[in-house]
């Protein structure tokens, strides 16, 4: 006596495979960049600065993206790049969610006083200029990546303060949420077991979408040169020095944009795509 | 012996305020006996169900009267205990079967998980009574719909799943919030019976909340009409279609389509009649108001 809904088989769809492929590629640079990197992402050659990349009149097949201005080989630094950028993307990612997420959840289900509190609190919070905000906390903290992620997450959990909410409102008051209470489950219990697990769905798809934001926000304070120590690999880093012989040697600049722009767009559509694929009603 | 549920000067208001949305409900239900809570939208009747299984929403509050249920005095009783005496002897069968269940697990945990947890069966046990409930309400592949997923059942599924959830561990007390309402015609029959034959079965006390005057007659024994949070008649189901006593239920009964006249035109209730209920509830309200 089931119906056609139990045959319905989803699919995953290009969007979920083409943003997964580079995000894992990508991870894997990351991972192995010190392996497989063709030069030190440090080492300057200024006989050889400016080669153009591989397929242009003049290139060093040595150095397959060109060099920047002082020698330094772009493909390795985008390698380089990729390992601070994605550890950033983790780690302050997830410490934003946990953070952003709990407090929301507590504040949907528990309501009263502390959801006042909270939500008087995102509002004063998301009030700020987010930009402005994250320079003058790097400026209070100091530079160095602990610092960067401390910011990430000090800004943003409001955004997953506030969605996380009112999902886990508009779950609570669903009747299985009364049909639990009846049964004489506790009250944390039915938050953890019964609300959370159809609020994972909206969690991920904004873990995903805050890890290409906290690539960004890195890219930025890079850019500005309140990241890490001024030569170390950071795509942002490189985009700002790219910036200033953008007419004589404009690869320095437009490859690490390019891997920026993809690995954002790939964060935020495999976050899309998973949220698609993986809940458990078709919203 | 006195009732097993008994409701006596129920208040309850919208917190902030004096307006009372409950305003001095009493009645008594027997073991194996079914009442009906008829009114229009807005009239209460929900509310009472959710205030006998303690899951009133946080803005309205309970400023007076005594819940029974079996002989313990909800009102006066810590939530905790409130709440594991609930657990045991009462169950409710939801409005909406569309999200009574939780879309992220399976049917099977959601029916026996309560019986192992809280009522402390093996779990083989509560698989057992889970597959037999599931025979009772005629589900003809109960092992199939045990792995499922609710979004893979069809309403009337679901909400079959939820009466046998509802009635899995022998409750004595059993609140059915509309549960007919959410279901097409044909699925209401179906269920309604299914809801009378465990009831009797298992003789269960029930409280049936419905605007259905239709279903009452089907259903329950006696009833009480609602207006305005307050209760205007109490009778027996015989009784009351015979001929009401207050005006505001006979012309709750008129308004009642007819299949023996279906060219009849739907009659709303008469405005000098909720003129004159009105008043009877403004004229409780002045009584009540210290």
């Amino acid at each position: 006596m089931l119906d056609g809904r139990s045959t319905i088989k989803r699919r995953a769809g290009a969007r979920l495979w083409l943003s997964g492929l580079w995000l894992g590629v990508m991870a894997l640079v990351a991972l192995f960049a010190p392996m497989i990197s063709p030069h030190d992402p440090l080492a300057q050659d200024l006989f050889a600065g400016r080669l153009p990349p591989f397929w242009i009149d003049g290139a060093d097949p040595a150095y397959l993206l060109g060099t920047d201005s002082l020698g330094r080989d772009v493909l390795s630094r985008i390698m380089h790049g990729a390992r601070i950028a994605f550890s950033v993307a983790l780690v302050a990612g997830l410490a934003t969610a946990i953070t952003g997420s709990l407090l929301g959840l507590l504040a949907g289900y528990l309501r009263g006083w502390f959801d006042l509190v909270i939500s008087r609190l995102v509002d004063i919070w998301m009030a700020f200029p987010p930009v402005l905000f994250a320079i003058l906390l790097i400026a209070v903290l100091g530079t160095g990546l602990t610092s960067i992620i401390i910011a990430i997450v000090v800004i943003d959990w409001t955004r997953f303060c506030r969605v996380v909410r009112a999902e886990a409102m508009n779950q609570s008051a669903m009747d299985y949420v009364s049909s639990a209470v009846v049964a004489g489950r506790p009250r944390m219990h039915i938050l953890w077991r019964e609300i959370l697990p159809n609020v994972l769905p909206t969690i991920v798809a904004l873990l995903t979408l805050e890890m290409g934001i906290a690539v960004i926000v890195e890219a930025i304070l890079s850019f500005v040169n309140l990241s890490i120590s001024s030569d170390a690999p950071t795509w942002g880093g490189m985009i700002a020095e790219g910036r200033t012989s953008i007419y004589q040697a404009w690869w320095v600049l437009a490859f690490p944009l390019g891997v920026l722009f993809l690995t954002v767009l790939s964060f935020s559509q495999f976050g899309e795509g998973l949220k698609d694929r993986f809940d458990p009603v078709l919203r | 012996m006195s009732a097993f549920l008994t409701v006596d000067n129920l208040s309850a208001i919208l917190d902030g305020s004096d307006h009372r949305v409950l305003r001095s409900v009493s009645f008594s239900i027997d073991t194996g006996e079914v009442l009906g809570l008829v009114g229009e939208s807005g009239a209460g009747k929900s509310m009472i169900g959710k205030a006998v299984l303690g899951i009133l929403p946080s803005a309205i509050r309970i400023v007076e009267g005594e819940i029974q249920l079996d002989g313990h005095n909800l009102t006066k009783m810590k939530s905790a205990d409130r709440r594991r005496l609930i657990g045991a002897t009462a169950a409710l069968i939801p409005q909406d079967p569309l999200t009574a269940l939780n879309p992220s697990r399976r049917i099977e945990p959601q029916i026996t998980n309560r019986l192992v947890d809280i009522l402390g069966w093996t779990k083989f046990d509560a698989r057992v009574r889970a597959l037999e409930l599931l025979n009772e309400v005629h589900i003809d592949n109960p092992e199939r719909v045990m792995a499922s997923y609710p979004h893979e059942l069809s309403g009337g599924m679901r909400q079959r799943v939820l009466i046998a959830s509802a009635f899995a561990a022998n409750p004595k007390l059993v609140v059915a919030d509309e549960p007919t309402t959410a279901l097409d015609v044909t699925v209401q029959k179906q269920i309604l019976r299914l809801i009378r034959e465990l009831q009797a079965r298992h003789s269960t006390a029930m409280v049936f909340v419905t605007h259905d005057l239709g279903v009452v007659s089907k259903v329950c024994q006696r009833l009480a009409v609602l207006y305005g949070g307050m209760v205007v008649e109490k009778s027996t189901v015989p009784d009351f279609f015979e001929g009401p006593k207050h005006v505001y239920s006979r012309s709750l009964l008129a308004a009642t389509p007819k299949y023996t006249d279906p060219d009849a035109s739907l009659l709303p209730v008469d405005e000098g009649v909720i003129e004159q209920v009105a008043a009877q509830v403004r004229a409780a309200d002045r009584e009540w108001r210290p």
